[in-house]
């Protein structure tokens, strides 16, 4: 499998689509694990494009890059679940729309 | 070659889909598995566009760990079948139109600006060696970085879980 | 000589300030001493100066140090003493002991004893600047110090709200005159870039010929500083109030010194209103008629100090009309014999008012003659020279105005008229005083006699009424004086007679009561111009109307912050966008973000225009 022929704007393009999929679910959605899921998505989406483009160079960057954004997402993904955590026992709610203490 | 090129609209094809199912279900296990799945699809995209290192990577740490992680969350919280329902009344697609027409207009203008680039595709495969000499190269402060955050995640996950580890600790004994 | 010069000022503020930081904790003879002593000292060394003024040519100038440099301007703090302010000197620190000697006993149960002498030797201090300072610079300061010390001490018994009032009237009614002396000296430096006396005189009588429009000016506005601190019409109001101070410090103050620092402005700065003969006749004019409206209301008054502060008003207004006409030494040696008999006077009184248990309504006082023999000799005498009966100190000087007002040309007669009936109201309400308060029937019994402290410079300031006359003044070299002596005429008798015809009509009236004049004064017209008289000619309320309601309103509506209204406006719409916009901090995590990637695509749109164009 020669990986020569792949379009690179194809997968770009593939990864717009990811990230807008992403966002709207995030301000579609009001539980608070589905919009980190869509947060995932969505650093997942800017990854693919980083892949991509260190394809289309030859270079190793896109992959450097992709391992950066594997280590933000497990961060995130760790706090952000903890969050959760928290949420519920504080609220016992996972509605995002219970969470409105920063009203001004 | 087309059979490269039929692999690879196949598995965007499945990751856009179990990505927009993924973000539509109600039950959050189901949405996890297509979470999964979508993942493992961009995964095999990575090996067609000659990045076999970081297809290893989204696999093993992105469908392997941090989705196992959100799957122990969803057990944690025990979400029981009246808070599907509740899920499912919370899933108010009325509310579609203003999200719906800020993507539509995104999308419109990255594809207009993705389309706009040399379709040259002279895909060059990236070994796993040379990412590593990259690595602890010239991005060692990165790495230094990445592993700083890493461990602030670990320690502000500890912090704001470790009442309900304790609570439901003190709940078994 | 210099030292001793720098020496007499400096006693008198070293002391003021060693009371005003310890005062409180120093044993009561040791204030005493340093009060009295420093003004004592001060005096002590004032002789030393006129012991060596014979041997000394020429006036004694003192530099201390530049005071300021800004520029080509530059003022010095320089003492400079010559004849004029000798005499001030004399006056100043002599008197001063003598009234410090007095207060010790005066003031002796007094809780604020230290506070007391602390603001007396500051005043002296302030006094002596005023008068030894080379520039008007110094002079101003001295002349606000002066100010400071009268507030301080008229409202000294701050306790009762009444005198603070006084005070407060007397500080800002002689702001008014200082103020637009302040713009005097300002035109003067704007004109000769200087504040130094002489150079000032010498450099106008140059610059300015006589008549000219600056000279008038700036002569009219000094004057007006002089109007004010020498309680001249229209500023005379503050001067009775002020006698809510201390009667000590009315005598020092409010008749011997601070008042005359007006006369001795003016003739300081005779040079210069040479230059301004509408500012002398304006000065002649207000003087007389200073002299006799304030001679009327002390015919009136019923208070015995009232009756004195009218009667410093008048006698001051004898002085500027000295001046008015250039009899330069007229005016200071009324301001010297003035200084005698009215200080005695105001002891007197203060003497009467203690032993009296601070009684001070002369209708409740009577047949003192024979029960306080020191306080009555003391009046008998003071009012003998306020009367300007022969062979006293009064005489000597008021003599001298009249007749030299007689030889003015054109005016001359008319304003010796005035003068002279002032010169028998003045008789009259003075022997009026005597009668009432010494004669007749006992009203209230005295509790004590006065002590030495008290009868020593009584006794002191009688010798000095009666033979102060005789002193005589060399000022011919500091002021520019006619050579001859005023001729003795018929007019010369008639001056004389004057007083003795007031004090006979006041023993008919008030002593004997063969001259009956209760038809006139219980007339309907005779009780209002008593009544208007004893109101000092409705000016307190004239000011009243005129000037303080419309300020107290004007206040009353500021009050109520309009300026905050339009400050208002601001902090409304400051609150108003805050409200707007808080509503759009709703709390929800999806709002944030549908803004957030609105922004972006705002932002990718902005891109993409820039792209094509």
């Amino acid at each position: 499998m020669g990986p020569g022929m792949v379009p690179i704007e194809h997968v770009l393009v593939l990864a717009g689509l990811l990230f807008v999929i992403g966002l709207f679910g995030l301000m579609l959605r009001r539980n608070i694990i589905f919009m980190l899921m869509a947060l995932e998505v969505m650093l997942n989406s800017a990854a693919l494009a980083f892949v991509a483009a260190g394809a289309r160079w030859g270079q190793p960057d896109g992959q450097v890059i992709f391992m950066f954004i594997l280590a933000i997402a497990a961060a995130e993904v760790s706090v952000g679940l903890g969050l959760v955590l928290q949420m519920r026992r504080q609220l016992r709610s996972l509605d995002m729309n219970d969470a409105i203490r920063l009203r001004g | 070659m087309t059979l490269t090129l039929f692999l690879f609209y196949l598995s965007a094809a499945i990751a856009l889909g179990s990505t927009a199912l993924a973000l539509t279900r109600a039950n959050a296990a189901h949405a996890l598995i297509f979470l999964i799945v979508s993942l493992l699809a961009i995964a095999v995209l990575f090996f067609f566009l000659g990045a076999p290192f970081a297809a290893a990577l989204e696999i093993v740490i992105y469908a392997g760990a941090i989705m196992v992680l959100f799957v122990f969350v969803v057990m944690m919280l025990n979400l029981s079948e009246g808070s599907r329902e509740q899920e499912r009344a919370m899933l108010d697609f009325s509310q579609w139109w203003l999200p719906g027409l800020l993507t539509a207009i995104l999308l419109a203008e990255l594809v207009y600006v993705l389309t706009a680039i040399d379709s040259e595709s002279t895909v060059r495969a990236v070994m796993p060696k040379e990412v590593g000499l990259s690595l602890f190269g010239p991005y060692v402060l990165g790495v230094e970085l990445a592993s700083m955050l890493l461990l602030a995640g670990l320690v502000g996950a500890y912090h704001l879980g470790h009442h309900f580890l304790r609570r439901n600790r003190g709940r078994s004994e | 000589m210099e030292t001793l010069l720098t020496a007499v000022p400096l006693l008198p503020l070293a002391s003021a300030a060693l009371l005003l930081l310890y005062g409180r904790n120093l044993p009561k003879p040791l204030v005493t001493g340093l009060g009295v002593g420093s003004v004592g000292l001060a005096a002590l060394a004032v002789l030393s100066l006129v012991m060596q003024w014979q041997e000394a040519a020429g006036p004694v100038t003192v530099v201390l140090w530049q005071w300021l440099s800004v520029g080509s301007f530059s003022v010095d703090l320089a003492l400079r003493l010559d004849q004029l302010s000798l005499i001030w000197l004399c006056t100043i620190t002599g008197i001063g002991f003598l009234i410090h000697l007095y207060s010790s006993e005066y003031m002796d149960s007094d809780d604020n004893y230290s506070r007391y002498f602390a603001y007396l030797n500051l005043f002296v201090a302030s006094m002596l600047l005023l008068v030894l300072g080379d520039s008007l610079l110094l002079l101003f300061l001295g002349w606000e110090g002066v100010g400071l010390c009268s507030y301080l001490l008229i409202g000294f018994w701050y306790r009762d709200a009444a005198n603070g009032a006084a005070a407060r009237k007397a500080f800002i009614v002689t702001r008014a005159g200082d103020a637009a002396m302040a713009l005097g000296l300002f035109l003067l430096v704007a004109q000769f870039n200087t504040l130094n006396i002489q150079d000032i005189v010498e450099a106008a009588s140059v610059a300015w010929s006589a008549g000219d429009t600056l000279p008038t000016l700036a002569c009219g506005l000094i004057f007006a500083g002089a109007v004010g601190k020498s309680a001249q019409l229209p500023l005379q109001t503050w001067l009775p109030d002020a006698m809510a101070g201390p009667t000590p410090v009315s005598a020092l103050i409010h008749a011997a010194t601070m008042v005359t620092a007006g006369i001795y402005l003016v003739a300081r700065l005779s040079g210069l209103f040479l230059l301004a003969p509408d500012v002398l006749l304006v000065i002649a004019v207000i003087g007389v008629a200073t002299a006799l409206m304030a001679a009327c209301a002390a015919l009136a008054q019923h208070d015995i100090k009232r009756i004195l502060a009218y009667s410093t008003i008048s006698q001051l207004g004898y002085m500027f009309l000295a001046l008015g006409i250039q009899a330069w030494d007229a005016g200071v040696f009324h301001m010297m014999t003035h200084a005698f008999f009215k200080a005695l006077l105001f002891l007197a009184a203060g003497a009467v008012i203690e032993c009296l248990h601070h009684e001070q309504d002369i209708r409740n006082m009577g047949g003192l003659r024979n029960r306080l023999p020191v306080p009555f000799w003391s009046v008998l005498i003071g009012s003998a020279a306020l009367a300007a009966l022969p062979l006293t100190a009064g005489f000597a000087s008021k003599d001298l105005i009249l007749l030299r007002v007689w030889e003015v040309d054109g005016m001359g007669a008319w304003l010796w008229t005035v003068a002279a009936i002032a010169a028998l109201i003045t008789a009259l309400y003075s022997f009026k005083l005597v009668f009432v308060v010494f004669f007749g029937d006992i009203q209230t019994e005295p509790s004590h006699q006065p002590g030495w402290r008290m009868s020593v410079p009584l006794a002191l300031l009688c010798a000095l009424s009666i033979l102060g006359g005789w002193i005589v003044l060399p000022l011919s070299e500091v002021l520019p004086l006619q050579a001859e002596d005023p001729a003795h005429g018929a007019i010369a008798i008639v001056s004389a007679a004057i007083p003795i015809v007031g004090v006979a009509l006041a023993y008919l009236i008030f002593q004997t009561r063969q001259l009956d004049v209760s038809a006139v004064t219980e007339s309907g017209g005779g009780r209002w111009t008593a009544q208007y008289w004893l109101e000092g000619w409705g000016m307190d309320r004239l000011y009243d109307a005129v000037l303080v309601q419309p300020y107290a309103r004007l206040a009353q509506w500021w009050r109520g912050e309009p300026m905050d209204r339009v400050v208002a406006v601001v902090t409304g719409a400051a609150e108003f966008i805050h409200h707007q916009l808080s509503t759009t901090q709703s709390g929800r995590l999806g709002r944030y973000v549908a803004v957030l990637s609105a922004g972006l695509i705002l932002l990718l749109t902005l891109m993409l225009l820039r792209a094509f164009a």
